[in-house]
């Protein structure tokens, strides 16, 4: 039993519904108690869809478990057949109908539709939502193009050379972030080195498209988190190779194209020789210099945190300081990757300890979910995002992809933009006195919680506490007076305000875990400065 | 007004209703916490349920917006099934690390949820468990809010149920006091208690109250109105205190609210005259908002998906007051004692339908093209892409809509998406 105020995943079954809501001609029947149906808003809400979800919930009640639940589905799975009319269905059990063991899938089965219909087993009380989604996939693959797949030790026929080389765009997913504007540029990329798209899924794919997948002479993995597991079996099944280099950023976007022509021996030039992003030229411009460094914490899915992580680095000259993920299915690629930044990776689908570690890191910028989205905005630090779970935000009307050449400039506008641009930092310096400029007033752009900390809350700290949670222990205990206090004398805090206000916090924080970790009782303008010549890199 | 007791015995025939059952698309009772948990301030919901019930909650409430709610669920998993870890050990684990975090709650709900529902998990008797320990500091109550027993507004029937039962015993000679029971937003509340207080009631208290220190004493002497169309279980427990309910469409629009209050006044022996003269001004204030309204939504064919109950009373209120035509009314439950005045009040013939079968439900809502449908959050845009008005059900109960002040606010409330799409030319987008 865990603990849970707010959850980065539903449940598995959202997953399944993910899926089905993103192919056309298939069915979900559920079975399912009346709320389970709040799922339905996810998607005509959260993505706009002008069509209800085609899941259909058996919606059983206290007074049906004593009777016949299995009737109850039964019924629903031929009515639903009947009135949708689909080209094959998946059924399924939620947390509640999982508890009373009905078999979804013998009851289906006794129907004998004239369908493919595809059973579930998606454990309600193990997994979470992406890993529900995977296992639909791989479920719908395997029954769906299964009779097709050769003879165990056939050959893979060579590609006829006469014709353009064909791929399957396999990931995205109604309620993924961005999907629908990376699909435009991925395709884009393709066609440019002369590959067709065989299907794409599961996002608009049929029933009958799945089937075909094998036809394919290699798979794009765009979301390993949706796709990993149906394109593991793909490979095996038909032979078939994959590119997994996710196409994020300019780096990522170069890599994968030489990926792609790797695999199929076109020639990369044309399309790596041209002028591609802004985001190369930007970095470069001097405005960009005050990026140097600039502390940045990162937290989302797997693709989108990691591919973050080398943006942010090799691409903007920032310096990662967090790197974490709530996808423990991807935990070891996040650590991989956090790695080589020398971080260890932050693995939790518990939103305080993310909290927690932001406080205690205090980054210029935080990329992540639309939770981190909220603790950065309540912590006043700016911030986008990166990742799902998705927002209504996150369907923009315009056109905003994160992959490709295009999805790099995004990433360049929505990381940077938040930050403060660099002549204006100087002019905020310069002009610090001016009454417009006053020392507390912030960044016009950002919405900041309007809630200074107590001045003496902020000023007295126990040398009992630990230096890296002070306002931990402002916030939540009072410091014991007859311990060890440091106190801020007035010149100190005089001097402290003279330092421009998007420091000022982390230089308050430097200075008092200084003070604390030397045992002094007093700050002073020395121990200010002295502070500041200790922590300055 | 004269004429209502006269129509309130009219039984309502039960072959009007349309039955239906099949599949609902309602919320479970799970979501009304999502206002329950901002009506009593020191109060926490933790839902004893899975991964899917805190999905639902913090997506029906849209929540990412506060540093740390005071509603959670402790999620249930298969070691907890298993038998590998004692079930309630594991309760008062969460439970001990909560109140750990959150010094400032003093009354706990551990809540049911469909899950610990089917497996028998029993939380009443943990909660006593729990209080044992916890008291004095934190009271532990229970309630089940499943999906398999409570659709949406059920879930605060169930919590005020629970409360009724705890509520301190009134003295046998206390002298005779009014309760008003059902959630209201403190705005409400403060409104009804002047109004009441000039017509000389001064002792009126409010169930649930906004502390739990506050709880309204209770006895025969207890003479309660229900605010809101949903509370037959809770009105149940109170009857078993000894209470008496007062019969009283209930208070949307000029015509329920004055009903409402006037029933309120007439138990407490006051006269006509003064009802009559007190309320006066705040129904002359309301007629003038709800004129504002009236050419919009005048002649209007209205169509209620079923959801909170809330149904009848609203669909009275649009009838009578603003002249709409109810084209079906469905509601997940009639409580046929309770809603016996405003069903009296219907336009007579007007389709009821109690619980739900919602793709032949979206049949007969097509084939009818209602000029504006009232529905879940759920069907509201598709419904919106076939070309079709829609109001979300759940601003209904999100927003201030009991009372004179607010009458105008409630018509707002339909009058809003017409006004809208005529704003935006017509027709489909």
């Amino acid at each position: 039993m865990k603990l849970t105020l707010w959850t980065y995943e539903g449940p598995p079954h959202v997953g399944a519904m993910r899926i089905a809501a993103s192919m056309t001609g298939l069915h979900y029947v559920l079975h399912a108690p009346q709320g389970d149906t709040y799922a339905d808003l996810l998607f005509t809400m959260i993505e706009r869809r002008d069509t209800r979800p085609p899941v259909t919930y058996t919606t059983f009640q206290a007074r049906d478990l004593g009777g016949d639940t299995a009737g109850l589905f039964q019924r629903s799975v031929s009515d639903a057949y009947d009135r949708f009319k689909p080209e094959a269905m998946i059924v399924g059990a939620s947390c509640t109908a999982e508890l009373i063991q009905d078999d979804p899938a013998g009851l289906a089965r006794a129907l004998d539709l004239p369908i493919p219909v595809i059973p579930l087993e998606l454990p309600s009380y193990q997994k979470k939502e992406n890993w529900g989604a995977a296992e639909t996939f791989y479920r719908l693959c395997r029954a769906l193009a299964g009779p097709h797949v050769p003879p165990p030790g056939t050959s893979r026929p060579v590609r006829d050379l006469g014709r353009r080389p064909l791929c399957n765009i396999l990931g995205p997913t109604s309620l993924g972030f961005r999907n629908r504007d990376d699909l435009v540029e991925v395709r884009k990329l393709l066609d440019r080195l002369g590959v067709d798209v065989n299907v794409v899924a599961p996002l608009g794919a049929s029933p009958a498209d799945i089937a075909r997948l094998g036809e394919a002479d290699f798979n794009v993995v765009l979301y390993p988190e949706i796709a990993d597991v149906a394109v593991k079996w793909l490979e095996r099944s038909f032979g078939q190779k994959s590119v997994r280099v996710s196409p994020i950023g300019v780096g990522g976007t170069r890599d994968f194209i030489e990926a792609v022509a790797g695999l199929i021996g076109s020639d990369t030039a044309p399309l790596l020789n041209e002028p591609t992003s802004r985001l190369t030229w930007y970095a470069r411009s001097v405005d960009s210099t005050y990026l140097n460094g600039k502390r940045v914490f990162i937290f989302g899915d797997a693709t989108h945190a990691i591919a973050a992580a080398r943006v942010a680095t090799m691409e903007l000259g920032l310096t990662v300081v967090g790197l974490g993920t709530y996808a423990r299915e991807f935990a070891r690629d996040v650590r991989d990757a956090a790695a080589l930044y020398g971080l260890e990776a932050l693995i939790t689908d518990d939103y305080l300890e993310v909290e927690e570690a932001v406080e205690a890191l205090a980054p210029d910028l935080v990329l992540g979910t639309q939770m981190e989205r909220h603790i950065a905005k309540r912590l006043g630090i700016p911030s986008a995002v990166i990742s799902a779970p998705v927002h209504v935000q996150d369907f923009p009307a315009r056109y905003s992809p994160q992959m490709g050449f295009e999805g790099a400039n995004v990433l360049f506008d929505t990381w940077v933009h938040p930050l403060m641009m660099g002549l204006e930092e100087h002019l905020l310096v310069m002009f610090r006195d001016d009454r417009e400029f006053h020392g507390t007033a912030g960044p016009s752009h950002i919405v900041r919680m309007a809630t200074p900390q107590p001045q003496a809350a902020a000023s007295v700290m126990s040398s009992e506490s630990q230096p890296a949670t002070i306002q931990d222990v402002n916030a939540e205990s009072q410091p014991d007076v007859g311990q060890t206090t440091t106190v801020w004398n007035a010149d100190a805090e005089r001097e402290l305000k003279k330092i421009p206000f998007f420091v000022r916090g982390k230089a308050r924080r430097n200075t008092e875990r200084f003070a604390l970790e030397r045992r002094l009782t007093e700050i002073t303008v020395d121990t200010l400065y002295d502070a500041k010549a200790h922590f300055s890199r | 007004m004269n004429d209502l007791s006269a129509s309130i015995s009219a039984p309502l025939e039960c072959n009007d209703v349309l039955r239906e059952r099949g599949q609902r698309e309602v919320f479970c009772g799970l979501t009304s916490i999502v206002w329950l948990h901002r009506k009593i301030q020191d109060a926490f919901f933790l839902v004893v349920g899975s991964r899917t019930c805190a999905h639902l909650i913090q997506s029906a409430a849209g929540v990412m917006i506060f540093a740390e709610p005071r509603f959670a669920t402790a999620i249930i998993d298969d070691r907890d099934l298993s038998g590998v870890a004692e079930m309630n050990e594991e309760l008062d684990k969460v439970v001990t690390r909560l109140i750990q975090r959150r010094p400032d709650i003093k009354l706990l709900f551990l809540v049911g949820s469909c899950p610990s529902e089917v497996i028998k998990l029993d939380l009443s008797r943990a909660a006593q468990r729990l209080s044992r320990q916890l008291m004095p500091d934190v009271r532990v109550l229970s309630y089940s809010g499943s999906g398999i027993e409570t659709t949406f507004t059920q879930g605060e029937d169930a919590c005020l149920t629970t409360l009724a039962r705890e509520l301190p015993s009134a003295a046998a000679d206390a002298p005779a006091s009014l309760l008003i029971v059902g959630a209201l937003p403190d705005v409400v509340e403060d409104q009804f208690r002047r109004l009441f207080a000039d017509l000389g009631l001064g002792n009126v208290g409010f169930l649930p109250p906004r502390g739990s220190a506050e709880l309204p004493p209770i006895g025969s002497n207890t003479r309660y109105l229900l605010a809101q169309p949903f509370l037959g279980e809770t009105s149940r427990a109170l009857d078993d205190r000894g209470a008496t309910r007062l019969a009283a469409p209930f208070p949307f629009g000029i015509e329920g609210t004055s009903a409402w209050i006037a029933a309120g006044a007439q138990a407490f022996g006051i006269d006509g005259a003064t009802v009559e003269r007190t309320i006066a001004p705040h129904r002359e204030r309301a007629g003038i908002a709800l004129a504002h309204y009236r050419d919009v939504l005048r002649g209007k064919r209205f169509f209620f998906f079923p959801d909170s109950q809330l149904e009848i009373p609203l669909a009275r209120f649009l009838a009578r007051e603003l002249d709409m035509i109810p084209v079906e009314v469905g509601t997940p439950y009639i409580h046929r004692q309770h809603m016996a005045a405003d069903l009296a009040l219907l336009p007579p013939g007007t389709l009821i339908s109690e619980g739900q079968d919602v793709d032949s439900q979206l049949d007969r809502c097509r084939a009818a093209q209602p000029d504006i449908v009232v529905c879940g959050l759920g069907l509201a845009n598709p419904l919106e892409a076939e070309g079709l008005t829609t109001k979300w059900s759940i601003e209904l109960l999100f927003s201030p809509t009991h009372g004179f002040e607010q009458a105008g606010d409630l018509a707002e409330l339909f009058a809003r998406p017409l006004i809208r799409r005529a704003r935006l030319g017509g027709g489909k987008p």
